[in-house]
């Protein structure tokens, strides 16, 4: 199964395909990431928890360009890699579902699906017809109730907003995706759907960072599951060798039962 | 392309699965299967009522309704052409939630720098009369309005100033230059060839070749059904009803013809007409020599401006990026877009436009004076505002905001036609930009 394939990967001391390490990052007086590490292996599924403001969206948007680290170092494929900007992290085929969704209210799904990456004529024309075609394809896979094409995105429901920024993260062939909260708005069935997208990408061997505070939900989904508290790293698990209530002790105390002895 | 407002009506035939128009009267299934911009139509209908209101105005209280005459409305496309240029850079500027409010002065400024090459230093060097002084004057005018614009962009994207104030202090800056360049002078009279760029009997094309405009503009308008259908039918995308395109293709068509007409029924004035005929060595005929003025060089400028920004706006990635960071500037930074280089583009734009419009409107004086464009940038806004561009950003078209400047100089031709001094026409204009704000807010409320 891909989990085990994943797994033989870290454990043969493959390269990871993402490492973040002592990442670092302040706003003002607030200390958003604390000297954080993470990696993600090809084919693996991390997922990211903590409490409303621990940090999880700040490192993730660290990653994926939106954001500037203070100190500390990425590396992909085991290179260093200089994020400065979202067009660099999108070079490094990185995909973000964000939190937000940053979508355009006034285009439509096709247009912001290919915002910044516009297929286009041999004349150097916006296609619209083609990108139209496109979005309808990767659409009928995602959300097949989805029919609202030509109107702006503010005139979608917050489920469908979501089902666009999704597609948007996968249309483009990404190595690594990142997912923050992608099923908050979503329905039972097409939270299923979205459930199955991630096993089939998973399976062919991308590396996906998900952030929820399902926990239930992280403990199906993931490979290793990762606490954040106040902008620290409190702990990653195998998901094998955790169960649900050491995950919200971490959360909530912020300390890793696993890692204690004996608890003071 | 549903990035403006222009195709809402289009979306609910979509909505509707095109199983083809909606139930209900007459009109609103005439609309739902053109699908035409309800917004559109209401702009037009505006405009036919302050055509129609003036001219009965007049025809009551002066005893000759002087408004709907070919001579009337030939000047009025040529004053719209100024406020037009610089409208649909406007557009730009306010779809992406700036402003500004230094367009007047920057027209005034250009067209003292045009005034001093063609006027004071040219023809030193090359001769009064030389051939490339209108070109070379024009370069300049055009390079300093995108240079200036391009400033103010730096200024706001770059230097993190409100565009409000950056354009303020450039309203005031750039005509102080002005004045400071030609020591308050007017400058005249301009090159002879540059002055046809303003108009009037010489500056306009005359019959046949407005008819050569007139049948180019319905073969354009034909084509584009023809394409947009074709289209659809490759991506099977929802069909319009075959009478609903040639109703569209007959008023398209009929629109141009009218307007060539229109052109076409106004005559040079027999003095002109006298002068020409000696001058050419023509002997005027029995009941006079009559020769239609077609259209004017500034409207066919004004024309091929509108027409390369609709295709920027709705067919290239600078006219989506443009949308984009209307509608939300932090997804457009995500996507990847450089909102602030787009910032300094879009700027630049609105400077070269000004600088085309100080051209036109130098022309048409045949002079350069430090008051040119004063109070112009309140009636591109307004132009760009009544032509359905929203100030929340995000939300604009070309085409709107030519029809809004229309209905600007509609309003302000008529009011001196009927007879209102200076003063009552500023208390209308200004009374007409917030009432189409506040208009265009309860539109938009209500289609929510
Ligand atoms: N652009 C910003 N400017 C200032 N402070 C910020 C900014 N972005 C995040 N913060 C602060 O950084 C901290 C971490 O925020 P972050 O959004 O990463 O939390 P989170 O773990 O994603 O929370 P949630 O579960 O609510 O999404 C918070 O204290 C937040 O107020
Ligand atoms: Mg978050």
């Amino acid at each position: 199964m891909t989990r085990t394939q994943s797994q033989t990967s870290r454990q043969a001391g493959g390269t990871p395909l993402v490492e973040l390490r002592d990442i670092s990052i302040a706003f003002g007086g607030v200390q958003a990431v604390d000297r954080v590490s993470l990696d993600l292996y090809p084919g693996e599924v991390v997922g990211l928890l903590g409490h409303n403001g621990a940090g999880k969206s700040t490192l993730i948007k660290i990653l994926s360009g939106a954001y500037r680290k203070d100190s500390g170092e990425i590396l992909i494929n085991g290179e260093r890699a200089e994020i400065d900007s979202p067009a660099d992290a999108r070079r490094y085929n990185i995909e973000t579902i964000y939190q937000t969704l940053a979508l355009a209210d006034n285009l439509d799904a096709a247009s912001n699906l290919f915002l910044g990456r516009e297929l286009t004529t041999p004349l150097g024309f916006v296609d619209d017809a083609r990108m139209e075609a496109e979005t309808r394809k990767i659409l009928a896979r995602l959300n097949p109730n989805f029919r609202k094409f030509s109107e702006p995105v503010s005139a979608l429901s917050g489920g469908q907003r979501q089902s666009v920024a999704i597609a948007r993260a996968v249309y483009f062939n990404a190595k690594i995706l990142i997912m923050d909260e992608p099923t908050a708005a979503l329905g039972v069935h097409e939270t299923k759907m979205v459930a199955d997208l991630i096993q089939e990408l998973k399976a062919q061997g991308l590396g996906i960072f998900l952030i929820s505070h399902d926990t239930r939900e992280m403990m199906e989904l993931c490979d290793r599951v990762s606490v954040m508290k106040n902008g620290q790293m409190i702990g990653t698990e195998r998901v094998e060798d955790v169960t649900e209530d050491d995950i919200l002790s971490m959360i909530i105390m912020g300390r890793n039962p696993k890692r204690e002895a004996v608890p003071a | 392309m549903t990035d403006h407002t222009g195709d809402t009506a289009r979306d609910n035939v979509a909505a509707h699965g095109g199983q083809g128009p909606r139930r209900g009267n007459l009109f609103a299934r005439f609309i739902g299967a053109t699908e035409l911009d309800t917004r559109l139509l209401g702009m037009v209908g505006a405009l036919a009522l302050i055509w129609v209101g003036f001219h009965v105005y007049g025809e009551l209280a002066n005893g000759f309704g002087a408004f709907l005459t070919p001579r009337n409305l030939w000047n009025l496309t040529v004053q719209t052409s100024s406020i037009g240029i610089m409208a649909c850079g406007m557009v730009l500027v306010i779809i992406t939630r700036n402003i500004d409010l230094s367009v007047g002065s920057i027209l005034g400024f250009c067209a003292i720098v045009m005034g001093v090459v063609q006027v004071n230093i040219l023809p030193q060097y090359l001769g009064l009369g030389h051939p490339l002084i209108w070109i070379v004057a024009i370069i300049c005018g055009l390079l300093v309005g995108t240079a200036i614009g391009a400033f103010h962009g730096a200024l706001i994207a770059y230097g993190g100033i409100p565009a409000f104030i950056v354009t303020l202090g450039g309203l005031l800056v750039w005509r102080g230059a002005a004045f400071l360049v030609a020591r308050g002078e007017t400058i005249s009279p301009v090159d002879p060839t540059f002055s046809l760029l303003g108009g009037g009997p010489y500056g306009s094309i005359g019959a046949a070749g407005s008819w050569i405009v007139g049948i180019l503009g319905c073969l354009a308008v034909l084509a584009l059904i023809a394409f947009g259908r074709r289209q659809r039918v490759r991506f099977h995308f929802p069909l319009r009803p075959v009478w609903a395109e040639a109703v569209l293709a007959a008023l398209g068509c009929a629109l141009v013809i009218g307007a060539v007409l229109l052109v076409n029924a106004y005559h040079w004035p027999r003095g002109i007409v006298n002068r020409y005929a000696e001058a050419e060595g023509i002997t005027i005929p029995e009941g006079g020599l009559e020769i239609s003025h077609g259209f004017a060089i500034p409207v066919l400028i004004l024309l091929a401006v509108a027409i390369v920004m609709s295709v920027v706006m709705r067919m290239t990635r600078f006219g989506r990026y443009v949308y984009a960071i209307g509608g939300n500037p932090e997804a457009a930074e995500l996507a990847g877009i450089d909102s602030r280089m787009m910032t300094v583009k879009i700027f630049a734009i609105m400077g070269f436009l000004a600088g085309l419009s100080a051209v036109v409107a130098s022309a048409r004086l045949n002079s350069a004076t430090n008051a040119l464009g004063e109070l112009d940038e309140l009636f591109v806004i307004a132009a760009a505002v009544i032509g359905g561009t929203s100030l929340a950003g995000g939300v604009g078209t070309i085409y709107g905001a030519i029809l809004g400047a229309l209905v600007m100089q509609s309003l302000q031709t008529g009011m001196v036609l009927v007879g209102f001094d200076a003063a009552m026409q500023r208390v209308v204009v200004g009374g007409v930009l917030v009432l189409a704000v506040w208009l265009d807010i309860l539109y938009r409320r209500r289609s929510k």
